[in-house]
């Protein structure tokens, strides 16, 4: 049987991306369905109902939804390039690298971006902290994973491409050179990277868009006070 | 080389619960160590740095983290007997899609069960419930949310049921009432040794908070 893979995606969703780098990583061929999230597809809320969100990938008509679950799936089912170590305590750390990026690390990022005065000094501060323990990581790596790009590289994909549309925008620093080299090295290494560096959503596209998100929601707190 | 198994943890832990039912369906044989949350010990603090929580599972020296975590590699480490998530690629991701669902929906809105009141605490009781009846729809007739075995999304959801006392009494509602099905299942659960003898009893988790 043919196999039939597909990828429910927006062209921004940093999630998405994830599940997007992994197949192209592993030589995968699949089809994209791009989804605007103001006007979800009915196939969008069948295969995802519980969260309604992309990333959604579907094989053989059977869909997974998160995507720290989906990367998994993909690396059990696809071996070549592997993404996760064969060790269980190495397999344990970089499950717990990944979701410290999505539980702490992105939330206060998200705060510094989106959040005014008290709120985005608190929210600076927690996200100064989680960095912190990034740059430990990496220490004597160029990659989380190690040599190679992995799991918990393609789960902080985000901040690569995302963090310096945030600095733009709001006009704050997050990563710099003195508190974070390695981070920066890293990034740069994770940009450039073959397969990685051909997909990157439009930087152009990306500070449009979360201008607008910014202002709106500053707007919308303006209003309810 | 003889295995050295050493479990941080905090009995009334829904979290730390999750890893000693795991560690008795398998067999392990492991030193328990109580930590004072209010004091928490060098060796907690050393070994898990980054959260500073419990559970924390200390194999031969090193340190993991994170119960869902600690329980695939508690599957992955001690493989020979009683696996705790199934063979199959898509419904182990199935089952880690629950789980998770477990810790995003059914944790947060627990918590704020018994620690809001008011306008919060009726939001906090409509989200518990929802969350409730959605894995209930998602056990269907199956006797675990293993299937015919109990497993991963059975450990991860069954530890809250010794906190239940807690969430009816703060919230003022009986959770058989609204959702007798997931009493059946807890009540099938509690059959088994492993939960058994894991969960405290559900009023001795209520005196902590008085």
């Amino acid at each position: 049987m043919a196999e039939e893979l597909k990828v429910f995606r927006t062209w921004s969703s940093p999630f998405a991306l994830r599940v997007v780098w992994a197949l192209q990583l592993k030589g995968v061929p699949f089809e994209t369905i791009y989804e605007d999230l103001s006007n979800k597809s009915s196939l969008l809320l069948q295969y995802n109902p519980i969260y309604k969100k992309v990333p959604v990938l579907v094989h053989n008509g059977k869909p997974l939804a998160e995507s720290l679950v989906i990367l998994e799936y993909i690396e059990e089912t696809w071996k070549q390039t592997p993404l996760l170590p064969q060790d269980p305590f190495e397999r344990a750390t970089a499950r717990f690298w990944a979701r410290f990026g999505d539980d702490k690390v992105l939330p206060s990022i998200w705060n510094v971006f989106i959040k005014q005065g008290k709120e985005q000094e608190e929210a600076m501060v927690t996200a100064q902290g989680s960095l912190k323990y990034l740059e430990e990581e990496l220490r004597g790596k160029k990659f989380f994973s190690g040599e190679k790009i992995g799991l918990v590289d393609l789960a902080f994909g985000w901040i690569a491409n995302l963090v310096d549309v945030f600095e733009e925008v709001k006009g704050v620093t997050l990563i710099d050179h003195e508190n974070h080299p390695l981070l920066l090295a890293w990034k740069q290494n994770f940009m450039d990277a073959p397969i990685i560096k051909e997909s990157w959503p439009s930087r152009d596209k990306l500070i449009t868009k979360y201008h607008a998100m910014l202002e709106a929601y500053t707007a919308k707190e303006a209003a309810a006070k | 080389m003889a295995e050295e198994v050493v479990l941080l943890d905090f009995w009334a832990s829904v979290f730390g619960m999750r890893v000693r039912i795991a560690l008795a369906e398998k067999g392990i044989k492991y030193e328990s160590k109580e930590e004072d949350l209010r004091n928490k010990s060098d060796l907690l603090l050393k070994m898990n740095p980054v959260h500073k929580k419990v559970p924390v599972l200390i194999h031969n020296g090193k340190p993991v983290c994170e119960s869902l975590i600690i329980v695939q590699y508690i599957d992955e480490v001690w493989n020979d007997s009683s696996p705790l998530l199934p063979s199959d690629p898509y419904q182990r991701a199935h089952a880690r899609f629950w789980a998770d669902f477990v810790d995003q929906k059914v944790y947060d809105a627990s918590r704020r069960v018994w620690r809001t009141k008011g306008e919060e605490q009726e939001a906090a009781k409509k989200d518990f419930f929802e969350s409730l009846k959605t894995l209930v729809r998602e056990l269907g007739d199956k006797p675990y949310f293993g299937g015919e075995t109990f497993g991963f999304v059975d450990i991860a959801l069954i530890t809250f049921y010794s906190w239940f006392y807690v969430y009816e009494t703060y919230g003022k509602f009986s959770i058989e009432a609204e959702c007798p099905e997931i009493i059946a299942w807890a009540k099938r659960c509690m059959q088994k040794e492993s939960v058994a003898n894991t969960l405290p009893d559900q009023k001795k988790v209520y005196d902590l908070l008085w």
